[in-house]
């Protein structure tokens, strides 16, 4: 009987420091996002004003070299779309709003979903692991010292980067992901042309873009800051930086799950 | 100048507190060079980062020119940093960035001059280096001395009042490491420099400092010139000084009974 009480109550104990751990990392991911705003948007209305060399760099580095990617995976997502819907849509005889379907799923869905992830795989983790190494070899330290704002000097160029060109690369995705489907549709599916663009142009609203615009730059927030944060707490050597590169790839991925149920449930309840 | 009063730090909280520094004393004098020796674990490099503001102290003061750091917020002591220089052990140079742009940071971020201004500036801080030519060199393509020297020309850019030094010579071969003592020196010598070098290499120590302090289990044992230090009686300077393996600083660092842990071993 002590036996269990002793075991409920170390169960309980260390359940208790993991939840104060979970709200520790909450509330020091909020005041980093806060930091960040303010260096962003509010220091450059007084008087500091932001240098765009870096952010230049950063939006190369994350935007334009990424488009390879993102063009491929969305792209062939808009494939097995056509292919997937085909095969129910042409039991109920009504083949021809394959593209429809393709084209609302990926302007509302897929395209921002697909991307972000994307991004955060590729962008989140070198994020993490870059400033991470940064942080081992005391750079970040000598930053400070230096009377630099490491936040200002490192976050900053890397969120405006990524808030500008992550929905640059949604609308390329959705218009790759519609392609993709068009691609199918007519060669392979034998739908004809016209009807396809026609029932496509139907179903598919500029609303649509536009929620999966604010649904990205929302992506864009979440990959940088959780990227940033886990970079900025390492403590220790190189096993520290892999493991946290790893959770800044898993948490931005959750997070951008749980970001985007919100607003689908949101744009349900208020269309 | 920089006086530290009374200085209190430790790490952790009830059982695994660990009290790393207490009731540290110091007067840094202008244009002086002071060193801070001890072993490993004695707490000069915690010294350090409280002094730089990286941590803060549990209690007791840190007046740099009359000015109580320890009081100041983020803002007011970036105002009090630009006064000062780190050099770091690992020199901490941006490795995404040349050696030239390594240097002219701080002065593109705190200055207003122009390009070739900071051009100038910068191979200037180069040549009192020594390294006039490597501007173009990534820190990656450098030696550990050059990479040394190279943080040295950056923490003087803003040609700072103080410079701190942490291990400057830590994991060098002998002749860099009387390059940078030589620097060192003629630093404080020709820019009247308050400097302040955290090192545990005592014949360096003995070379460039006026004044050393030496710190055991984050107490001050020692302090005083070189000649002084040499002539100590204290058993643990002289044991520090000879490099004995015995003496009063064991080389266990354990705080627990060895015997007594093996008997409470639960195998």
């Amino acid at each position: 009987m002590r036996h269990l009480f002793g075991y409920i109550g170390e169960k309980g104990y260390r359940s208790r420091s993991a939840a104060l751990d979970f709200f520790r990392e909450i509330s020091g991911l909020y005041y980093l996002t806060r930091a960040t705003l303010y260096c962003t948007f509010i220091e450059p209305l007084r008087g500091k004003p932001n240098k765009w060399g870096p952010v230049w760099i950063q939006m190369e580095e994350v935007g334009v070299k990424s488009t390879g990617i993102v063009f491929l995976i969305s792209f062939l997502i808009g494939v097995i779309l056509a292919f997937n819907s085909a095969y129910q849509m042409s039991r109920m005889g009504a083949l021809d709003y394959v593209g429809a379907l393709v084209g609302v799923t990926v302007l509302k869905e897929l395209g921002p979903l697909m991307t972000a992830l994307v991004i955060a795989g590729r962008v989140g983790a070198s994020f993490t692991a870059e400033m991470g190494t940064m942080k081992v070899s005391d750079e970040i330290l000598a930053l400070e010292t230096m009377a630099l704002n490491p936040v200002k000097f490192l976050i900053t160029p890397r969120f405006l980067a990524l808030l500008i060109m992550l929905p640059c690369l949604t609308l390329m995705a959705d218009f790759m992901g519609i392609l993709g489907g068009y691609v199918v549709g007519v060669t392979t599916l034998g739908i004809d042309s016209a009807p396809y663009i026609q029932h496509s142009l139907e179903k598919m609203k500029v609303i649509d873009v536009v929620t999966g615009l604010i649904k990205s730059g929302v992506f864009a927030v979440i990959i940088v800051m959780v990227g940033s944060y886990l970079a900025f707490i390492i403590e220790g050597g190189a096993e520290k930086v892999g493991e946290n590169t790893r959770s800044s790839v898993v948490i931005s991925m959750v997070l951008i799950i749980i970001a985007n149920l919100l607003f689908t449930a949101l744009f349900y309840f208020i269309t | 100048m920089i006086e530290v009063k009374n200085l209190y730090k430790s790490f952790g909280e009830g059982d695994k507190k660990i009290v790393v520094l207490e009731n540290f004393h110091a007067r840094f004098e202008r244009g002086k060079t002071t060193s801070i020796i001890g072993g490993s674990g004695s707490g000069k490099s915690t010294i350090l980062k409280l002094l730089i503001g990286a941590y803060k102290a549990d209690a007791g003061e840190i007046l740099i020119d009359g000015e109580d750091v320890t009081q100041l917020d983020n803002e007011r002591m970036n105002e009090v940093r630009k006064k000062f220089g780190v050099m770091f052990q690992s020199g901490a140079l941006f490795n995404s960035l040349t050696v030239e742009e390594n240097v002219a940071l701080p002065l593109r971020e705190h200055t207003q001059l122009n390009d070739s201004t900071i051009r100038i500036i910068v191979k200037m801080k180069l040549e009192m280096v020594g390294l006039r030519g490597a501007e173009h060199l990534k820190p990656a393509q450098l030696s550990g001395g050059m990479i040394k020297r190279i943080a040295l020309a950056r923490a003087i850019a803003l040609d700072p009042k103080i410079v701190f030094y942490d291990e400057p010579s830590a994991g060098l071969d002998p002749i860099s490491i009387g390059v940078i003592d030589e620097l060192i020196m003629s630093l404080s010598r020709k820019m009247a420099i308050t400097s302040i070098v955290v090192t545990h290499e005592l014949p360096s120590a003995m070379r460039i400092s006026d004044k050393i302090i030496m710190l055991f289990k984050g107490k001050i044992i020692a302090n005083g010139s070189p000649e002084e230090l040499k002539n100590s009686d204290d058993p643990r300077v002289i044991q520090f000084i000879k490099g004995d393996p015995d003496g009063p600083i064991p080389f266990s660092k354990s705080q627990v009974d060895y015997g007594e842990e093996l008997k409470q071993m639960n195998i």
